[in-house]
C-alpha cells in the first residue's frame, strides 16, 4: 500500500534548463562543423547536423518516458538493468562491430548502437542499489570487494573490446564508492599505486621495487604506536613488486603503441627528440589544430559559420570529440566559457539535489552521474584545449553522437525523475 | 567532509582551470591575425597597370592578356596527349616533364604548364579546352607596346626579385614591377593598388569559399594614366637617324624642362622584353658588351664636352668681369703659356676674334685668355677655381639633374680642392689646367647636362629641372620640376653668348646646317678620345659633339647631340641636330638630302677598327 501522494511531480527546471541549452547549443556547433561551405536541409538525415537533430528529437520523446516511468521502478530493477547491460557487452564479442579499432559498436542498418554509453547508466543504478542497500556496509572489506567488482566487471569487458578510453570513464565511479564511505586508507593506496605504475613504467620494474622498499622502511621511524612491521611491510613489498610487474608487463604488452606514445607524451617520458618531433606531427596534430582553433576565437569569436579552421575542417573529429574546438573558434573565450560554466552549474546543482535526497539510493546515483558527467567533461575539454592526453570520449550532451546522447539524456533524466518524487519517500 | 565536498571541490577546480587556459588561449596568448591563419589563403586581383601616353597623347604603352595554361596534376585525366601536344606546339617529351614538375610542385594547386600563349595558340585552344581535363587558361596581362621605339625611356617590367620584397611589403612572389625607365621611376602611379580576397581553404588546401562574405576583401585600384612629355614621332626619328650609329640625343623644351626626345643608340624594340621569350632577349641585350643596347648613352655617357664648352668659359668670363663682349683678341693659331712655352693649338684660322667671333670659330686661344684671367683674378688658384667650379655647377653639372628616370651620372666639374689633391707638392696654376677653359681636360658631362646647360643659355641664365612627366587630370608632377632654377650668371651676359652661337650658322663652323625659315643657335664639338688595344694608349676618331637651341627667339628647343667616333662636330652631330630641329619645328623635314645622307652613313667600320686586330687611321 502506498501513501497517497501529496506533493505533484516537481521537476528540476534549472537542470532541464541547462540540459536543453547544452544540446542546442551543441546542435549549432555539430551544424557548423559539418556543414562546411555546402548549402543542405537542416534535416538532411545523410549529414551528421540532420541525423543529431533527430537524436534530439528521440532524446526528448525518451526524457518524457522516464518521466512517465514511476520512480520505484528504477531501484527495483536496477539488478536487471545491469544484468542486460553486461549481457549487451558481452554480445558485442559475437556481434559487435569494429569502429576506429574498438569493437563496441552494434549496427542496425545505417545506425551504429554503442552499449558502453548506457553501461555508464546500469552502473550508476547497481552501484547506488549495492551500495544503499541496508545489509551492505562499506567499511566491510568484502563488501568493498563486492562494490568495486561491480565497477571493474563491465570495466574489463569494455577493455577487452579496445575501448581504453571508456573503461577510463568507469574509473569514475570511485568517487561514488568513495563518497559513501570507503576508508581514505584506500584512497592513499590508489594514489600509492598510481606512483607506484608511473616509477615502474619510467623507471623499470627494479626501480620501483626499491622505492616502495625504502617507503616501507622509513614507516617505522614515524611514531605511530603499535606498528607491526615485519610481517606487514613484507608483504606490502611484496605486494608493490606484483603490481609493478603487472603495470610494466601492461604497459610493454597489453597497451596499444599508439596509447603508449600518448601516455608518454602526456607524462613526459619521451626522451628521443626524433621520436618526439613525429609524434607531435602524429597524435599531437589534433591537439594542435584544436588549440590553434580556438586561440583564433579570442575574445568573442569569429561567429556563426565564420570560423576559418572550422570551414577549412583543420581539426580531425570536431563533431564528435573535438567540438569544443568549434565552440572556441566560433563563440570565443565568451562562448567556450559559458559552456563551462553551464556544466559546472549543471554539475554542482545535481551535486545540490543529491545531498538533499533523503533516500540514499536516490543520493547514490545522482553521485553516480555527476561522477560520469564530470570525467567526461574534465577529459574530453581537458584533452582538446591540451591539458589532459589524447583519450576519444564525448562531450556530454555535446558532441555528434546518439548512443552517447540518449546515455546522458537516461543518466540524467532518471535522477531528474528521482529528484521529483524526493518529497514522496517515506 | 573531505567526502562530501571532493566532487563538488573537483568541479569547481576543473571549471576553474579550464576557464583559466580558455583565457591564457584566447585573450592572453594571442589576437586573431587572418594574415597567419593557415587555413585563409590570401589572393591578389591585380589592378590594370596605367597606360602611358606621349605629350600629343599617342598611346605608346597598352596591356594586352596573355594566357597561360594552368595545371592541376592530380585532376589530370586520361585524353589525346597528342593532339594537346599539337595544339601547344610542344613535344610529347616536354608534356610529359612539365606534367612531372608541375606534380612534384603540388599535384592539388595549379602550376603553370605552358605560360604566355600567343593569341592563336590560346584561340586554338579554347575551342578544346573542354576535353582536357585538369588543365584551364589563366588570363593576365602583360604590356603591349605600341611603338618600337623609346625603350630606353618607357624601360621594362619584370617579376620582383628578392631584396625589393624584403624592403617593400607591398610586393609578392610573382608581383611584375618596373625595372626601369619610366616602368620603375613611376612605378607607384602606373601599378594602382592591389586588391586583396581571403578565401577559404580546407586542409588539403582547396579552396571552398570567401571569408566572412567578403568582408576583409579589398578592392583593386586601378593604376593611372601617365603622359610622357616626349614626342614619340621626334623620338622616333631620332633613333632612326641613329641608325647604325652609337651615341645620344637629349631634345629639350628649354620653357619647361620638358625632355621631348631621349634617344640612345644602339636601342632596342621594347616588344622584345615581353613574353614568352623575354628572358631570353634580356639575356642577349645584357650580354652584348660591344653594342651594349640597355646602356643608355643619353644619360650615363660622359664625355669630355669639347668646344660647346666654350660657351660657358665665355659666360663666366663676362660674369666674372675679366673680359667684355667687344674687347679684341689676336689669335696667333696657338696659346702660349708656362715657363716652358707651351702651346695650344688653335684651329680658328687666327686674326682678331672677339667673344662672339670667336665662338662662331671656335678659337681655342681666346678662350684660354678668358679662362687664364678668370682663375688669376683670385689670389689663389685654388680660390679661383672653387668659384670658377661654383658658377658650373649653378648649370647642373657635375651633379645628378634630378630628372624623373632612376639612373644617371654627375659628369665632372673639379673645383680647387681636386686640383688641390692632385698636386699636393705642385703649385698649379690656370695654365696647368688650362684645358678646362676648352671642354677638355678634367671635364666631363653627360648628352642630357649638355642639353640642360644649352636650354639654361636659351633662357639667359635659368633653366627647369628636366622631366618626362607630363601633368595631366590624374596626378600632378612634383612642383621641383616647375620651380625654375637660376645660374649663378646674369642674364645680360649671355646675349653675346647667343650671337656668338648664333653665328656659327651665319658665318662660323656650322654654315652648312642652316634649316630654311628657323634661326638657330649652335656650338660644334669635337672631343678627342682614347681606349686601350693590348694595354697601349690608343687614339680612336674623335667624338661628333653639337649643342644647339631655336629659334633663337623664343627657344622652343635645346638639343645636344653625340656620336660616338663621329669625327668633327658638324659632321653627324650638327646635321643631327638639325633635322631634329626641323621636324620638331616645321613637324616635317625637307632638308631631304641631309636627311638621306644621314640614315644611309653607317658607323660600323669605325667601331670595328679597334677589334680588328691591324693598324688603323682615325679622322678619315
Amino acid at each position: 500500500m502506498r501513501l497517497a501522494r501529496q506533493h505533484k511531480n516537481k521537476f528540476d527546471f534549472l537542470s532541464i534548463g541547462i540540459y536543453l541549452a547544452l544540446i542546442c547549443f551543441g546542435w549549432i556547433n555539430i551544424y557548423a562543423a559539418t556543414i562546411g561551405s555546402q548549402d543542405g536541409s537542416i534535416f538532411d538525415l545523410s549529414q551528421p547536423y540532420g541525423k543529431q537533430l533527430l537524436f534530439m528529437g528521440l532524446s526528448v520523446v525518451l526524457g518524457a518516458i522516464i518521466f512517465a516511468i514511476d520512480a520505484k521502478f528504477y531501484e527495483r530493477f536496477a539488478s536487471i538493468v545491469y544484468l542486460i547491460a553486461i549481457v549487451l557487452l558481452l554480445g558485442l564479442f559475437v556481434f559487435g562491430k569494429e569502429i576506429n579499432g574498438a569493437t563496441s559498436w552494434y549496427a542496425i542498418g545505417s545506425f551504429t548502437f554503442q552499449p558502453s554509453e548506457l553501461v555508464k547508466v546500469a552502473v550508476s543504478l547497481a552501484l547506488a542499489k549495492y551500495l544503499s542497500d541496508m545489509q551492505t556496509s562499506i567499511s566491510r572489506p568484502l563488501d568493498q570487494l563486492n562494490s568495486i567488482l561491480l565497477v571493474l566487471l563491465p570495466t574489463v569487458l569494455i577493455l577487452l573490446q579496445n575501448d581504453a578510453g571508456s573503461a577510463l570513464v568507469f574509473l569514475s565511479f570511485f568517487f561514488v564508492i568513495y563518497r559513501e564511505g570507503l576508508p581514505n586508507s584506500h584512497l592513499y593506496i590508489l594514489v600509492y599505486l598510481v606512483i607506484l605504475t608511473l616509477v615502474a613504467i619510467k623507471l623499470g620494474v627494479l626501480i620501483a621495487l626499491g622505492f616502495s622498499a625504502l617507503f616501507f622502511l622509513i614507516q617505522p621511524l614515524i611514531p605511530k604506536g603499535k606498528y607491526k612491521f615485519k610481517l606487514w611491510s613484507f608483504l606490502a613489498i611484496l605486494g608493490s613488486g606484483i603490481v609493478a610487474v603487472i603495470a610494466r608487463y601492461f604497459y610493454d604488452n597489453i597497451l596499444q603503441p599508439h596509447q603508449r606514445d600518448r601516455l608518454n607524451l602526456w607524462l613526459g617520458f619521451e626522451e628521443d627528440p626524433e621520436k618526439l618531433a613525429d609524434l607531435r606531427r602524429t597524435i599531437l596534430y589534433n591537439l594542435n589544430e584544436s588549440q590553434k582553433a580556438i586561440s583564433s576565437g579570442g575574445f568573442s569569436g569569429k561567429g556563426f559559420l565564420q570560423g576559418t579552421r572550422t570551414i577549412g575542417n583543420f581539426v580531425p573529429e570536431q563533431h564528435t570529440d573535438y567540438i569544443f574546438s568549434t565552440v572556441g573558434e566560433e563563440w570565443g573565450f565568451i562562448g567556450s566559457s559559458l559552456v563551462v560554466i553551464l556544466f559546472v552549474t549543471l554539475m554542482l546543482r545535481i551535486i545540490y539535489l543529491a545531498n538533499l535526497q533523503k533516500n540514499p539510493f536516490s543520493r547514490i546515483y545522482g553521485m553516480g552521474v555527476v561522477a560520469v558527467l564530470f570525467t567526461h567533461f574534465a577529459i574530453n575539454i581537458g584533452m582538446v584545449i591540451g591539458l589532459f592526453p589524447t583519450v576519444g570520449i564525448p562531450l556530454p550532451f555535446f558532441s555528434y553522437g546518439g548512443s552517447s546522447l540518449w546515455g546522458f539524456t537516461i543518466l540524467l533524466f532518471i535522477f531528474l525523475k528521482l529528484d521529483s518524487n524526493r518529497l514522496n519517500e517515506w | 567532509m573531505i567526502r562530501k565536498y571532493l566532487l563538488g571541490g573537483l568541479v569547481v577546480g576543473i571549471g576553474l582551470i579550464f576557464i583559466g587556459k580558455l583565457f591564457m588561449l584566447q585573450i592572453y596568448t594571442e589576437q586573431y591575425d587572418i594574415e597567419n591563419d593557415n587555413a585563409v589563403r590570401k589572393e591578389f586581383i591585380y589592378p590594370k597597370r596605367g597606360y602611358i601616353f606621349d605629350r600629343n597623347n599617342t598611346l605608346l604603352v597598352a596591356n594586352e592578356a596573355s594566357y597561360d595554361v594552368m595545371v592541376i596534376p592530380r585532376e589530370v585525366k586520361a585524353m589525346d596527349t597528342l593532339e594537346f601536344c599539337k595544339v601547344l606546339a610542344i613535344e610529347l617529351e616536354k608534356f610529359k616533364s612539365s606534367l612531372e614538375k608541375a606534380n612534384r610542385y603540388s599535384p592539388r594547386l595549379p602550376s603553370v604548364f605552358v605560360a604566355q600563349l600567343a593569341k592563336k595558340e590560346y584561340a586554338m585552344l579554347a575551342e578544346k579546352m573542354h576535353k582536357f581535363n585538369g588543365f584551364y587558361i589563366q588570363k593576365r596581362d602583360v604590356r603591349d607596346y605600341k611603338t618600337d621605339y623609346a625603350a630606353n625611356i618607357l624601360g621594362f617590367i619584370a617579376e620582383v626579385n628578392n631584396n625589393t620584397m624584403a624592403s617593400d611589403s607591398y610586393y609578392n612572389l610573382g608581383d611584375l614591377i618596373g625595372k626601369q625607365g619610366v616602368e620603375k621611376s613611376y612605378e607607384d602611379l602606373l601599378r594602382g593598388q592591389k586588391g586583396v580576397r581571403y578565401v577559404q581553404k580546407d586542409r588539403f588546401n582547396r579552396i571552398i569559399g570567401s571569408v566572412k562574405n567578403g568582408a576583409y576583401d579589398t578592392i583593386p585600384i586601378p593604376g593611372k594614366d601617365l603622359t610622357l612629355t616626349i614626342d614619340i614621332e621626334l623620338q622616333a626619328y631620332g633613333e632612326q637617324l641613329m641608325t647604325k650609329k652609337r651615341g645620344g640625343i637629349v631634345a629639350l623644351d628649354p620653357q619647361s624642362g620638358e625632355i621631348l626626345a631621349l634617344v640612345s643608340a644602339p636601342s632596342y624594340n621594347p616588344q622584345l622584353l615581353v613574353g614568352r621569350e623575354r628572358s631570353t632577349n634580356y639575356n642577349l641585350l645584357n650580354s652584348d658588351t660591344i653594342n651594349r643596347p640597355l646602356f643608355d648613352r643619353g644619360l650615363l655617357q660622359m664625355f669630355p664636352p669639347g668646344s660647346p664648352f666654350k660657351t660657358l668659359t665665355g659666360v663666366l668670363g663676362l660674369q666674372e668681369g675679366v673680359v667684355n663682349p667687344t674687347q679684341i683678341y689676336t689669335c696667333n693659331g696657338s696659346y702660349i703659356y708656362g715657363r716652358n712655352n707651351r702651346r695650344m693649338i688653335c684651329h680658328c684660322g687666327g686674326g682678331k676674334r672677339n667673344l662672339i667671333s670667336a665662338i662662331a670659330k671656335s678659337c681655342n686661344s681666346y678662350f684660354a685668355d678668358v679662362y687664364r684671367r678668370s682663375i688669376e683674378k683670385y689670389p689663389s688658384a685654388s680660390k679661383g677655381m672653387d668659384v670658377w667650379s661654383n658658377h658650373l655647377k649653378s648649370f647642373g653639372l657635375g651633379n645628378f639633374l634630378g630628372y624623373d628616370l632612376p639612373i644617371g651620372k654627375r659628369g665632372l666639374i673639379p673645383d680647387g680642392g681636386y686640383y688641390d689633391r692632385r698636386y699636393p707638392d705642385f703649385r698649379w696654376g690656370a695654365t696647368t689646367t688650362l684645358s678646362n677653359a676648352i671642354g677638355q681636360g678634367e671635364i666631363l658631362s653627360t648628352p642630357i647636362q649638355m642639353a640642360n646647360w644649352t636650354a639654361a643659355i636659351a633662357n639667359k641664365g635659368f633653366f627647369f629641372k628636366p622631366h618626362l612627366l607630363k601633368p595631366n587630370d590624374n596626378y600632378e608632377i612634383d612642383e621641383d620640376y616647375v620651380k625654375p632654377i637660376n645660374t649663378s650668371i646674369e642674364p645680360q651676359y649671355f646675349e653675346p653668348i647667343i650671337e656668338g652661337m648664333s653665328e656659327v650658322f651665319t658665318s662660323g663652323t656650322a654654315s652648312f646646317l642652316n634649316v630654311p625659315g628657323i634661326d638657330i643657335c649652335g656650338k660644334t664639338g669635337t672631343a678627342e678620345n682614347y681606349t686601350k688595344i693590348n694595354g697601349k694608349r690608343v687614339q680612336l676618331t674623335d667624338h661628333s659633339i653639337f649643342m644647339a637651341f631655336a629659334p633663337k627667339e623664343d627657344p622652343k628647343i635645346a638639343i645636344a647631340v653625340f656620336v660616338e667616333n663621329g669625327y668633327y662636330g658638324a659632321r653627324w652631330a650638327g646635321r643631327i641636330s638639325s633635322l631634329m630641329i626641323e621636324k620638331y619645328l616645321k613637324g616635317e623635314v625637307t632638308l631631304k638630302a641631309m636627311e638621306a645622307l644621314v640614315l644611309s652613313k653607317s658607323l660600323e667600320e669605325e667601331y670595328q677598327k679597334p677589334y680588328s686586330g691591324k693598324p688603323f687611321l682615325i679622322n678619315q
